[in-house]
């Protein structure tokens, strides 16, 4: 296990660099003087002056990008243009109001999507899979910042019953989870379905049945545990769309996480933020993603053995 | 005889090809989602193009006498904060919306198709350098990617297709390599180089009409998702400008407005929702007919 753990360790490491290579050229693609661009637009020239020395601009390309890494490895991502603070700390700030979205969101959508899934699958074609299958095409199809505005309408304009935005109690986090939970249950729901569809239909599904097994372990213990992998995968797949789909749902719910600390700093063009927000989200993505194949290696021990 | 008949039919390509081509439209004709799925495309097309018949006049033009209206028989769904039509707004904005998704596939595709070909049909260190580029671009999650290229690119519409359409290359190019990977071992690739054709014609005349399948699939639920993406820059104010009437944009504008006047970010919800709708289904649609394999 210890192996596979270090090889799928060693295998990100290519993604990394090229992560920090986009993130270097990103920056460098812009018109004018990046060292100007990352000091903002009030900067003194001495700022600037500091700055591209700090940066090493006036030093070849390769060597820029050796100061750019060792920066990143340390962490050291500049100071934000607007607010002065290090990126790293505006960050910090907000890097946990986006995990507790992100992980209530997955939940309720795991919570609803792999029953929605799995009734699915057992009963294929009669009205409750159709009504299942119309309801995650609905999901797919819908813009998340629009359904966040009508829940908004209906639960706190017209009903009252939950804040329309901010945080401050576990009324808050009601909409924006909801919200976000809706972008992926429909995934979830597809993916259960169709890969139960397939495991009730093995072999090993007939002979369970066969041995007088109650339906429901058949299902729950022989058919949803060898659906699991391709559920998992979605699952994980699915928090990179959440991220994404967070910069929405925060923006509409005034939700204080790294969605919404990305857009206010575009719209600002506070570009070390942006940069260091981005390497945030490429790193979560990276991070979920080594977790999903860690636990394949666990389900199927047949993975790590490979 | 019968069995005479079906000899001829195989031995004739044109019939063959035909004959499926005839399958293929009883199979849509059958599946009544995909059907409604390209009735509804066919609907935003026809709005799009018969829109100055439609909404005789600017859309764009402020008339703040008539600000936040709610809907009546003159503007069947209200006005805007500056007075204008909604539904006015929302005529010409499928264009724009209609313009996106054709945009940002024609991006996807230009840049993901032949980097796919490539990367699949000759292996080795091409397809190694393309892969590890595809892998970083796919390491951020697609909307995240198109914002972060319009905050280097800049606001704007065509900011907006480039943005989003690059952020749908690598998706094209894994597709694309993965059906090439399979095709390329087939016996009729191999004739062709054992004939001493030139790869560039083995790319397009034998592999390429072979993975058109997943790629008109792709193309369509891509159209789907760019119109998604470009709504939602749109709504946050990074994506297309004012006054161009674009659905994301008009969501967002709208937002300020919820508690007298919900209607303006209701309607531009519905006509995202329908948009993204129709080529879902239809792309659903597509994935049963050429390619049942994938069949969810």
């Amino acid at each position: 296990m210890f192996q596979y753990v270090l090889k799928r360790l060693l295998s990100t490491l290519p993604v990394l660099l090229g992560i920090s290579l986009l993130l270097f050229f990103m920056l460098r693609m812009l018109p004018g003087d990046p060292a100007q661009v990352l000091a903002g637009q009030m900067a003194s020239p001495d700022d600037i002056k500091i700055i591209r020395h700090q940066l090493g601009l006036d030093r070849p390309i390769f060597i820029q990008y050796g100061f750019f890494l060792s920066r990143l490895a340390r962490f050291d991502l500049g100071r934000s243009a607007r607010t002065q603070n290090p990126v790293i700390k505006e960050i910090w700030a907000r890097l946990p109001n986006t995990m507790l979205l992100a992980v209530a969101a997955i939940s309720l959508a795991c919570l609803f999507g792999i029953p929605a899934g799995i009734i699915s699958a057992v009963r294929p074609y009669t009205w409750i899979d159709y009504l299942f299958n119309s309801m995650a095409l609905f999901g797919i199809s819908m813009p998340v910042f629009w359904l966040g505005l009508m829940l908004v309408v209906i639960f706190s304009i017209m009903l009252q019953w939950l804040p329309a935005g901010g945080t401050g109690s576990w009324k808050h986090i009601v909409l924006p989870s909801f919200t976000l939970a809706a972008f992926v249950v429909a995934f979830i729901t597809r993916i259960t379905r169709a890969s139960m569809i397939e495991t009730l239909s093995q072999d090993y599904t007939t002979t369970a049945r066969s041995k007088g097994l109650k339906e429901r372990v058949v299902i729950v213990k022989h058919a949803l545990k060898n659906a699991l992998i391709p559920i998992i995968t979605v699952v994980g797949l699915q928090f990179g769309l959440l991220l994404g789909g967070a910069v929405l749902t925060e923006t509409v719910f005034a939700w204080p996480g790294l969605g919404r600390l990305i857009v206010d700093s575009i719209l600002a063009r506070d570009y070390p933020v942006i940069q260091g927000t981005i390497l945030i989200f490429g790193l979560l993505y990276i991070l979920v993603n080594l977790v999903v194949d860690l636990l394949y290696a666990y389900i199927d021990p047949r993975i790590r053995y490979a | 005889m019968h069995e005479m008949t079906q000899t001829q039919v195989i031995r004739n390509p044109h019939r063959q090809a035909d004959s499926q081509l005839r399958r293929r439209w009883a199979k849509l004709r059958r599946n009544k989602a995909a059907l409604f799925g390209s009735v509804l495309i066919l609907i935003y097309l026809i709005i799009a193009l018969l829109a100055p018949i439609l909404f005789p006049g600017n859309p764009s033009a402020p008339n703040l006498m008539k600000s936040l209206e709610r809907p009546s028989m003159e503007h069947p769904l209200g006005t805007d904060e500056l007075g204008r039509s909604i539904l006015g707004r929302i005529i010409y904005g499928s264009r724009v919306s209609l313009l996106i998704a054709i945009g940002v596939v024609m991006v996807g595709l230009l840049v993901g198709l032949p980097l796919g070909l490539i990367s699949g049909y000759y292996g080795g260190k091409v397809d190694f350098g393309i892969q590890r580029v595809t892998d970083t671009l796919l390491a951020f999650p697609g909307f995240l990617l198109a914002l972060a290229l319009v905050a280097v690119l800049g606001v704007g519409l065509k900011n907006t297709i480039i943005s989003v359409g690059i952020s749908m290359v690598p998706i094209y190019i894994r597709l694309v390599r993965g059906c090439t990977l399979s095709v390329r071992e087939q016996t009729y690739v191999e004739a062709a180089r054992a004939m001493g054709t030139r790869d560039m014609t083995i790319l397009i005349r034998h592999i390429l009409p072979n993975v058109m399948a997943p790629i008109t699939i792709q193309t369509s639920l891509g159209m789907g998702t760019a119109i998604l993406f470009a709504a939602g820059l749109g709504f946050l104010g990074i994506g297309v400008q004012p006054p161009t009437p674009e659905w994301g944009a008009m969501l967002g504008s709208g937002r300020a407005y919820l508690f007298n006047a919900p209607h303006v970010a209701t309607f531009p919800g519905i006509a995202i929702f329908f948009a993204v709708l129709g080529f879902n289904l239809s792309g659903d649609g597509l994935r049963d007919i050429l390619d049942p394999r994938f069949k969810l």
